[in-house]
């Protein structure tokens, strides 16, 4: 997928504009955060278990060739067979190549995020063969061509009446007059076409919410069933997921599942949690013939060595989005990449670079309600300002926001003459600021006075008055 | 050349620094591995059994499950004619080869079409037996093998399950002690808590996305 | 036995000190009043957010190593801020870390710093303030007082003492007000949406006067009730607390 992230502040002013983005947005604060607050409030172990689910995360890394080994035996004990790809490159043509190996037509899919990241479903397309979105909220979005905006409710984004005319669009063979005004009606639509293309995919691919090294099973976590059928039904069944994505036990599993569906949906658990083992058993009635992983780098091995580590604890269950106050003033498509949200803002210079992505660890106020909720306990604003470190080390910052920065930082090292400057210019701001007590403009302010008025001065600093002030002990003057 | 596999697990030891074979650095993971050790676990499932079974039927309707209490396997046709009738389905029914339900005497509701084997597609209701629930959160285990196909798990609209009693346990902890005793892990393991559903229009939930729309538990309470 | 009074040096902000002199004023004043001796150490200016939050570490270290120097010897360091406290008892010691002299140094310094309401609540052991204000406010949780602090029923404990005050509260009040340091002028526009958010919030509650604990966020909040002519003001908490209204509310005129 081609990132716009370059075109952050474009993208976010459109996305401001948009009523129909801004109706749905306004939704998360009473549902998923509601939720969320709620499943955690019934469970008094709640806190406890983030931080067992850190450290079984943080466990796992620090012996993550171990464990990827572990896995790799179990699933090729199993009958499987796992793929290493070190780049999206080289997991696309992985899959190319076990698609072309039944000579197949049609691809189902499950929701997954590692597909976006390697952008599959256009690979796919390019090369004759016609992926299907399974999930709702994705087959929505294939639908409308356009990427997820949210990582577990992808057509966030989409009113019903879009879903409509999206269908309406793509039924041909339906009755055109057909009535689609609520959501029931778009569900069971969109049911009865999927069904018959779960049944007649050759491939299903899916993702994975953990990989288990104990047992060498893939993991996958949904409320709609879409994944089970997509993994069950065709011939081959491709779970492609990162590197991180392994976990030791079924135990540990477990810890993580109880805290995944409560921070994502507010659910106490998903509807289906299921542990794929291998291909299709010699007495089984059904299951796929073969059974693939296909094990993606791309950047995270080298990750592991860096201050950044923590971001590969992420389970991807969106809570840090869900709460995030600039996600839900612009949406996950301002983002301009695979992930959006404040993980996004950690994860997408890690994957495509400082420079391209230099506006999202920026795009923060650093409220730190994203670390608040992350059941993982990720320190996304310390991560977020590790990359503005870098893109300042790096002179990527705008040449106007550095002058700034090092003449006021000048003035701040320099106390008397911080003192001295400063009360010049408050004098000033308060004469003219007395009587309205504020400005509607004044130069250089109009990043604040766009949209705000700034209070003035009232001409004395604190320190003035302070030192004025008889009987009163200072130190250092 | 090196296989990406060498390239990518050099890089990970190169970024854990590691020594490139580093074997001896690996016993506490491969002990972790052989024990696996439980973590924490909600304490609202330490309790007896019978306020186990309580819990279970609770988690169950709170997420839409449906469950009708049965003495014992005898009353199973009955409940499941019901359950067709309450809902205006019609007779045919897909069933899982499973001993535990060829054992029940079908017979006491002859109206029933009843055939075994997986799904294709075009059943309306299937019947399985379970593997184990899980009280916790009303969490029913099923497993894939020669006696229970996973396409009736998810394919028809109306999914009955027949649980004794007996099978449910207090944490998913429980249940894969239960599994590993059971021998080597199965193909498919579905955790399932309620029927399919989905908010991905506008946030509003609605059941049956893509799997079944009603999960009904028939509960023997052999206990 | 004669409790000894403890040596409080004020942490003014750069904030109060030009923009609104009065919350250090209002914060001296309360700390005197809980049995504390103050001292303004004159070696301050700002705590180095805006350099450690844009990514200049260079001039966030150097800036902290003077804080710490001028604050040196007290045995408590008090801040009108949950931002510049947060800053101060959480960030100070991370800039250290691969420096063991200075890192011992910040972390004492830091296990000193106190954010002010939860200093007189939770260290003072306050429980009453000699005030009165026949007004009805509503109060807005600052992100890095909540967050990184934990101030959150601190100032509500103080507020429910101050008498004829009627508090509403505000919904979503521990949600971000879009102020953000350099945010809000780096990112304008998603700034004003969410302190539009805030603004519609506070209106919603019927209050007169929104208080909260943080200058960057009043005056963020002050600046878009002001440019909608809404006639809602804003103050620091401590303002209240301390009896000092006879000043103008953030942004508003001289009466005449």
């Amino acid at each position: 997928m081609k990132a716009t992230t370059r075109e952050f502040k474009d993208n976010a002013r459109a996305a401001l504009a948009d009523v129909g983005l801004q109706t749905a947005l306004e939704k998360m604060e009473t549902g998923f955060v509601v939720n969320r607050a709620n499943a955690a409030a019934k469970l008094p172990e709640f806190e406890a278990l983030r931080d067992q689910g850190r450290d079984i995360k943080n466990h796992t890394l620090e012996n993550l060739d171990f464990y990827l080994e572990a896995f790799e035996a179990k699933v090729q004990e199993a009958g499987g067979h796992v793929h290493w790809a070190a780049t999206s490159e080289e997991a696309r043509n992985i899959i190319l190549d076990i698609c072309r190996s039944v000579d197949a037509k049609t691809v189902t899919k499950g929701k997954s995020m590692i597909a976006e990241e390697i952008g599959l479903n256009d690979f796919l397309e390019e090369n004759g063969i016609a992926p299907i979105e399974t999930d709702l909220g994705e087959y929505i979005i294939q639908l409308r061509n356009e990427p997820p905006s949210h990582i577990i409710a992808p057509a966030i984004h989409v009113s019903k009446s879009e879903v409509a005319d999206a269908f309406h669009e793509a039924h041909t063979e339906l009755d055109p007059g057909r009535n689609l005004d609520e959501p029931q009606a778009l569900l069971d639509e969109a049911r009865a076409m999927l069904r018959q293309k779960y049944i007649d995919a050759d491939v299903g691919i899916t993702g994975a919410n953990y990989l288990i090294a104990e047992t060498g099973s893939s993991v996958i976590v949904t409320n709609e069933g879409n994944g089970d059928l997509t993994q069950t039904l065709p011939k081959i069944h491709i779970a492609v997921a990162s590197l991180e994505k392994v976990v030791p036990t079924l135990e540990d599993a477990t810890a993580l599942l109880r805290l995944l569906a409560r921070s994502a949906t507010g659910q106490e658990f998903s509807s289906y949690t299921t542990f794929s083992t291998g291909p299709r058993r010699s007495q089984d009635p059904d299951g796929p013939e073969q059974y693939h992983v296909v094990l993606l780098d791309n950047g995270r091995a080298n990750l592991l060595g860096t201050e950044v580590r923590d971001v590969m604890r992420c389970i991807r269950c969106g809570a840090c989005m869900n709460h995030c106050p600039v996600y839900s003033s612009v949406g996950g498509h301002a983002y301009g990449w695979v992930y959006p949200g404040p993980i996004g803002s950690v994860l997408t210079p890690t994957l495509i670079g400082v420079e391209e992505a230099r506006h999202l660890p920026n795009a923060s106020t650093f409220c730190g309600r994203c670390e608040s909720v992350c059941p993982m306990r990720i320190p996304l604003p310390k991560l977020m300002r590790h990359y503005r470190e870098k893109a300042f080390e790096e002179k990527l910052s705008p040449v106007t926001e550095r002058a700034g920065l090092g003449l006021w930082a000048f003035f701040a090292r320099r106390p008397s003459l911080y003192r001295w400057s400063t009360g010049l210019i408050i004098s000033v701001l308060g004469v003219l600021g007395r009587r309205r007590g504020r400005f509607r403009s004044l130069p250089f302010t109009k990043g604040w006075t766009q949209y705000r008025d700034l209070p003035a001065p009232r001409g004395q600093s604190f320190q003035q008055q302070w030192a004025a002030r008889s009987g009163r002990r200072t130190l250092g003057t | 050349m090196t296989s990406s596999r060498d390239a990518i697990l050099g890089r990970l030891r190169n970024s854990l620094g590691r020594d490139i074979d580093g074997e001896d650095a690996h016993g506490e993971p491969s002990a972790r591995l052989d024990k696996h050790p439980r973590g924490i676990i909600p304490a609202r499932v330490n309790r007896d059994r019978g306020r186990q079974k309580e819990l279970f039927v609770e988690m169950a309707a709170a997420v839409a499950t449906t469950v009708d209490r049965v003495e014992t396997a005898d009353f199973v046709p009955g409940a499941v004619g019901d359950f067709l009738a309450r809902h205006n389905l019609g007779a045919d029914i897909r069933m899982a080869p499973d001993d535990r339900l060829s054992e029940i005497d079908w017979s006491k509701r002859p109206t029933l079409a009843i055939t075994s084997g997986p799904s294709a597609g075009n059943d309306e209701v299937s019947v399985t037996a379970a593997f184990a629930a899980i009280a916790e959160t009303g969490t029913l285990l099923l497993h894939s093998g020669p006696s229970s196909p996973t396409t009736l798990n998810f394919l028809p609209e109306n999914h009955i399950v027949v649980l004794r009693a007996s099978q449910i346990v207090g944490a998913y902890e429980d249940a894969w002690d239960q599994l590993r005793a059971a021998g080597k892990m199965p193909r498919a393991v579905n955790l399932i808590t309620g029927p399919s559903r989905t908010g991905d229009i506008e946030q509003t939930i609605m059941l049956g996305a893509h799997g079944p729309r009603r999960l009904h538990i028939i509960l023997v309470e052999d206990d | 036995m004669p409790e000894t009074r403890p040596e409080v040096a004020l942490f003014v902000t750069c904030l109060v000190d030009l923009f609104r002199p009065v919350v250090g004023f209002a914060a001296v004043d309360l700390l005197e009043r809980s049995g504390c001796r103050v001292t303004v150490p004159a070696a301050q200016t700002c705590c180095g957010q805006p350099a450690f939050n844009s990514g200049d570490r260079g001039n966030a270290k150097a800036i902290a190593a003077q804080v710490i120097e001028a604050f040196e010897g007290f045995d408590y360091v008090v801040v009108p801020s949950g931002s510049c406290g947060g800053m101060l008892a959480k960030h100070y010691p991370e800039l250290f870390e691969d420096n063991l002299e200075m890192k011992d140094r910040a972390y004492d310094f830091a296990a000193r710093t106190h954010e002010l309401i939860s200093f007189l609540v939770d260290v003072r052991g306050m429980s009453a303030v000699d005030a009165t204000f026949d007004g009805h406010v509503t109060y807005h949780d600052s992100c890095s007082g909540l967050r990184e602090l934990e101030v959150k029923e601190q100032p509500r404990k103080m507020l429910a003492q101050v008498a004829d005050l009627q508090l509403t509260e505000l919904p979503g009040a521990e949600l971000c007000c879009g102020f953000g340091g350099t945010f809000c002028v780096k990112y304008p526009d998603i700034s004003n949406n969410m302190v539009g958010d805030k603004t519609a919030d506070i209106k919603k509650t019927g209050a007169d006067l929104v208080l909260a604990g943080d200058l960057g966020c009043l005056m963020n909040m002050a600046g878009k009730l002001k440019r909608d002519g809404s006639p809602v003001q804003a103050r620091h908490i401590v303002e209240i607390l301390a009896g000092m209204t006879d000043e103008p509310a953030i942004g508003e005129g001289q009466t005449e």
